[in-house]
């Protein structure tokens, strides 16, 4: 990294005008692309002042939309921590057959559009999908529902906690917890007072960008909530439907707080890897 | 799925003494086959309704022609400018010291944890012809809201931290040494990036590239916003596969998820061999 600059005589230095333009590129290109658009959030949410910020974001449908958001995160983070810590322990601390098969096909979800992740979910309980006319017999709503919105948000945030512990726990070995068992541990003591305490901050790590894909995936749940105001709007849709319907102070409003969770995220990613670098040694800046 | 047989075949090959081998394997493989096997085996099985010929009637229609052509090809190009510009904001982070640095490093990852919908809608609100970039452009002629290009700014955005993200650590462990010895046998700067420093960070490079261009492919969010959304002009296939839903055209909207699926995995599959040969190439 920087500091360590060579002492030999030789110089390793770009030419000045070389170091400045690639400055320039690098800089000009995050400017634009990121500090710009992040910018343009906050400025057209409120320009209007704050008196119309805050009513867009006390209105009926944008509460609706939150407290929607929220309920939909608070189900799909957790059972993605469940399952990601059981792939991770079954695949970093045992050997079996079809390891690389089982790695692959946890990653599948990040190579598929998130429309595509909505579209699967349409054609299996759809109305006219696979299961429609059996979930209609029964009375059961899937899509254009929560539970559809919660599906297509745990298929598009499936790797985010298992590819984050996997890499970690295989570099951390098997060794601490053969030690606790053959001391007499249970396998539910060995994790709790072993593992947990060597992965927490890499589990933290994969909650934390699990979590912000959760509440902002946009995509998937699109196809999958048929847009019912103040019923299956997420924040992301109620965005686009305020903005469609040319309200873009309310758009941009409900928008900059989608911007706060983000740059929360941000934060508390790079305290964690100013920190804890060491501990997510084998998956830091894998995202 | 596998069942209790299968568990003890696992079982009998695993002689790790670690328990809970055959429970978390189990939560694993449910979960598994639960969320994404079993709903992407339904958009497998789904045009078949329709039959060979009515798949292939469906993706050669010109709209969904057209459309993969946007999707592939604005997603191409915006992985082409990440390469470059990834390359250089890297080369920035690893080589330079500069005030804010940390900051400017942890703000990379802003397209990772920024809702596409609000990257999408604040892209517009740039680049429309009043917005703060758009009143540039606009007396130029260049149109980027509402148009093709407008699909290549969002690409870009969503696409930004993969190549730096890729390259990054390998410029971190290449050892100046090697930098060090083609200097004092006279090559010139330029010569030793050529020669010595790009072929060791060309596979991270084409890694950085593939991931950016599997991402924007089946981008949606931000895309939808400033795209105009124009058919046979500006309208992207995962679009095209919402209309195709909301007219309750399933197969037809499953043929076009699926043709999009074979297609980035051939490209996929290129860019793996691409980078098998580099390495070789590379000696690394």
């Amino acid at each position: 990294m920087s500091g360590h600059a060579p002492k030999s005589r030789v110089t390793l230095a770009e030419p000045g005008w070389v170091k400045a333009l690639i400055m320039l590129a690098g800089l000009g290109f995050l400017g634009f692309f990121i500090l710009l658009p992040l910018a343009a959030v906050f400025t057209e949410a409120l320009r209007r002042g704050f008196g119309p910020y805050f009513e867009a974001l006390v209105e009926p449908d944008a509460l609706a939309a939150i407290k929607l958001t929220l309920l939909v995160a608070v189900i799909a983070v957790p059972v993605n921590v469940v399952f990601g810590v059981s792939a991770a322990w079954a695949i970093a601390k045992h050997k079996f057959p079809g390891k690389s098969l089982l790695l692959t096909l946890i990653d599948l979800p990040f190579s598929v559009s998130p429309v595509i992740s909505g579209l699967v979910y349409v054609l299996l309980f759809g109305a006219h999908g696979l299961m429609g006319p059996f979930l209609r017999e029964h009375g059961v709503q899937i899509v254009f529902a929560v539970p559809g919105l919660v599906l297509a948000t745990m298929f598009i945030t499936f790797p985010f906690v298992a590819r984050e512990l996997i890499p970690l726990m295989q570099a951390q070995g098997v060794d601490e917890e053969e030690a606790a068992i053959t001391l007499g541990a249970s396998g539910w003591q060995t994790f709790r007072r072993v593992t947990l305490p060597n992965i927490r901050w890499g589990l933290l790590y994969g909650v934390l960008l699990c979590n912000a894909r959760a509440m902002g995936e946009f995509g998937a749940v699109s196809v999958v909530s048929g847009h019912i105001r103040g019923e299956t709007n997420t924040m992301p849709l109620h965005v686009e439907i305020l903005y469609n319907e040319y309200n873009f102070v309310a758009a941009f409003a409900v928008a900059s707080l989608l911007a706060i969770l983000a740059l929360v995220t941000l934060v508390a990613k790079s305290l964690l890897e100013w920190r804890h670098g060491a501990e997510l040694a084998a998956t830091a800046r894998r995202h | 799925m596998s069942g209790a047989s299968g568990f003890s075949l696992f079982k009998r090959r695993n002689r790790s003494i670690i328990p809970g081998f055959g429970l978390t394997l189990g939560i694993t493989l449910t979960h598994l086959t639960l969320i994404v096997l079993i709903p992407l085996a339904a958009l497998m099985i789904r045009p078949w309704d329709i039959g060979l010929s009515g798949f292939w009637h469906q993706v050669t229609e010109p709209r969904v022609l057209a459309a993969l052509r946007l999707s592939f090809g604005a997603a191409f190009v915006a992985a082409a400018i990440n390469a470059v510009f990834g390359l250089a904001v890297a080369w920035m982070l690893v080589r330079y010291d500069f005030w804010g640095k940390r900051v400017v490093d942890a703000i990379v990852d802003l397209p990772f944890a920024l809702p596409t919908a609000v990257a999408g809608i604040a892209l517009t609100a740039l680049y429309a012809p009043n917005g703060w970039v758009g009143q540039f452009l606009d007396p130029l002629g260049i149109k980027v809201a509402y148009t093709p290009l407008g699909v290549v700014v969002a690409l870009t955005f969503i696409g930004l931290p993969f190549v730096v993200r890729t390259v990054q650590p390998v410029l971190e462990e290449l050892d100046t040494e090697l930098e060090e010895a083609a200097a004092c046998l006279g090559a010139t700067r330029l010569e030793t990036f050529i020669r010595v420093i790009f072929p060791v960070i060309f596979p991270a490079l084409l890694t950085g590239f593939a991931l950016a261009l599997a991402r924007a492919v089946g981008e949606y969010g931000s895309v939808i916003f400033i795209a105009g959304n124009m058919p046979m002009v500006s309208e992207i296939a995962p679009l095209l596969i919402v209309i195709k839903l909301e007219q309750f055209n399933y197969a037809g909207a499953a043929s076009v998820g699926i043709a999009m699926l074979i297609l980035s995995f051939i490209m996929l599959l290129v860019i793996n061999l691409l980078q098998r040969w580099s390495r070789r190439w590379a000696g690394v």
